[in-house]
């Protein structure tokens, strides 16, 4: 582009990586958001779930890849990986949290802590400390080249359509499900107001164990998404977790569009400080998250509660 | 408990540690940097009985460390640096303070994550600065005037933590029983109902932000001055985690839980580390678990269970 000069094909390159950043941060922001919905715990061993789902998903592409099966079959095992991460581990946490619930705020949060702790050693132990990379997914689909006003930018089919498609799927299906099915608004009912649910007759434990299992299964679909996009290494979970929290909050709890529009803020944001200003890379997040918060202490799209008296 | 009971106690257990840090070496250095992580555990108590966790007090205790590690080649003395470093902590915390105390629950917590993230990757990212990961040294120091061995050295900083500890537990079961700590616990059950009294509300979160700010700066000079060496990585989110898990593991109920639950804390990751290098974290979250679950009152509530049980038979 003419106007930014030298700069326009980092331009766009920023913007189409932020692109695909932001919408693995997404589907991890909004498992979280919706597991703060109904149980009212932010839970911070969302974050090792995202880890473990990536980790899986490159197993399983390299187990694949080492017995010469055709490497599209990568792709829907992104998924599968996903929902066995989300199968196994969701309803044994969501049954430990639940057991928890009557308990005081920060008894909760910190329970989520120590499984995060024991998620982290767990990962450490089963995927060791060296770098994992799996890169099968994005091998398949090849690259396309983007016009980009006068250049022409080549980039990766897998994160130019697959990731934000994958995003937008998600958005959309859940708004549907939520707004749409019986299901969806029972969920929506419990994260309203517990007890009155209730005593319309909702179950909501059961509401409980299906909303955590499928956010759980949405944080390690992320990872399995992000995996061919980096190198899976210690630590993943931790940074990935404070993002997604920066993302909830700004965009006030409970809100999925506005998840979806905060995801893209603070992914472009991110990634435009990668090309730009590399030393704010993991600053600009916060900045922004700071900022929103200073103006709507709620976030972004939340509808402000009544006071309490 | 009374008065003298509490001091009474407080003093045995100085004693304790004294001895066995003369009779275990190692364990000097180990015993340090608990009371160290105590005080500002002690800071996160103040918070808690508010009903606030900060997941972001290791920015404070990180922030004086590297005010020791900056200041410390130019004034190499201990008693000069301790509050010079605890000062700004506390400075830092008022301006911070000024901001979160307009927050409650999650929204406090993920702010001050937020902000001690921020400080992170300023200490991780300026490397001609702050050197990013590698960290920086800390000078070797004087203690009022006399340069030490590194024995007598780590000595006088288990004495200083020693008195810190005994200094500032004092002072906050002070604080909570005054009209000030009431109204933290006011905080926590209604706020609504302590404006209508005519407290500011914010004004008592600001007073117990900023205390609790001092107290962990305190802390961050210790942990500097007894490794010698610091990092970014005392900033991280997850270091901040840390002092809310030992919170709850020595109980909130009481000043000496922060220490006997950094106490116990250090020994089991300093054990557990030797043991399993690689799944200390694990055995770490599944003692507070543990805790959490069957002792939500913390090992000094445990402890207090079973004397006055005791009693009674």
């Amino acid at each position: 582009m003419g106007w930014l000069g030298d700069n326009g094909m980092l331009f766009g390159l920023a913007v189409l990586d932020g692109l695909s950043y932001a919408s693995a941060v997404f589907m991890v922001a909004v498992g979280l958001n919706l597991v703060f919905g109904v149980m009212r715990v932010l839970n911070v061993a969302h974050g090792s779930l995202y880890a473990i789902g990536g980790y899986a998903a490159a197993s399983l592409s390299l187990f694949l890849g080492a017995r010469g099966m055709p490497a599209w079959l990568s792709l829907p095992l992104l998924l599968l990986s996903s929902a066995i991460v989300g199968a196994i581990l969701g309803p044994p946490i969501e049954r430990l949290l639940r057991s928890m619930l009557g308990q005081e705020e920060v008894l909760q949060l910190l329970v989520t802590f120590a499984l995060f702790m024991i998620l982290e050693d767990l990962q450490k132990l089963v995927w060791g400390v060296q770098p994992v990379v799996s890169d099968a997914p994005v091998k398949v689909l090849g690259t396309v080249d983007v016009p980009f006003g006068s250049d022409v930018i080549p980039f990766t089919a897998y994160q130019l359509y697959l990731l934000p498609g994958v995003a937008l799927v998600t958005l959309a299906g859940l708004a549907w499900f939520l707004r749409r099915t019986l299901a969806g608004r029972m969920i929506v009912a419990v994260t309203v107001d517990r007890e009155a649910a209730r005593a319309m007759g909702i179950n909501a434990a059961k509401v409980m164990l299906l909303t955590f299992t499928a956010g759980a299964a949405l944080a390690a679909l992320g990872g399995a998404l992000a995996s061919p996009t980096t190198s899976l290494v210690p630590g993943i979970g931790a940074s990935t977790i404070v993002l997604s929290f920066a993302v909830v909050a700004t965009a006030g709890l409970g809100q999925i569009e506005g998840a979806a529009l905060t995801a893209l803020m603070i992914g472009l944001g991110r990634s435009l400080a990668v090309y730009f200003a590399p030393e704010f890379e993991v600053v600009v997040p916060y900045i922004i998250m700071v900022s929103v918060l200073l103006v709507r202490p709620q976030g972004l799209f939340a509808v402000p509660e009544t006071r309490r008296i | 408990m009374n008065r003298n009971a509490d001091l009474a106690l407080a003093l045995l257990a100085a004693a304790l540690i004294l001895g066995l840090s003369w009779a275990v070496p190692w364990l000097r250095f180990v015993m340090t940097v608990a009371l160290a992580k105590g005080l500002a555990v002690l800071g996160i108590l103040l918070l808690l009985r508010a009903g606030q966790v900060s997941f972001g007090h290791a920015l404070y205790l990180a922030l004086a460390a590297y005010v020791v590690a900056f200041a410390a080649t130019r004034v190499p003395e201990v008693l000069v640096l301790l509050p010079l470093a605890a000062l700004s902590a506390a400075a830092i915390g008022l301006v911070v303070g000024l901001f979160v105390s307009r927050y409650r629950a999650i929204f406090f917590g993920m702010l001050n994550l937020a902000l001690s993230m921020v400080f992170y990757s300023i200490l991780d990212k300026f490397y001609e600065v702050t050197r990013g990961g590698d960290g920086v040294r800390v000078a070797t120091t004087k203690f009022a005037g006399a340069s030490l061995s590194p024995e007598q050295q780590s000595w006088a900083l288990l004495c200083l933590a020693l008195v810190l500890a005994i200094t500032f537990g004092a002072f906050v079961r002070r604080y909570l029983s005054s009209p000030l700590g009431s109204a933290l616990s006011a905080l926590k059950t209604r706020e609504a109902r302590l404006e209508f009294m005519g407290v500011p509300a914010r004004r008592v979160l600001l007073s117990a932000y900023v205390i609790s700010a001092f107290m962990a700066g305190c802390g961050g000079v210790l942990i500097a001055l007894s490794t010698r060496h610091v990092t970014p990585a005392l900033a991280y989110w997850t270091a901040s985690g840390e002092l809310v898990f030992i919170a709850v593991l020595g109980g909130a109920g009481s000043v000496f839980g922060p220490f006997l639950g950094a106490l116990a804390y250090e020994l089991t990751r300093t054990y557990a580390a030797a043991l399993v290098a690689d799944a200390w974290q694990m055995i770490l979250g599944a003692v507070l678990l543990i805790v959490i679950l069957f002792a939500p009152g913390g090992l000094w509530g445990v402890g207090r269970a079973l004397v006055l049980r005791g009693r009674q038979t």
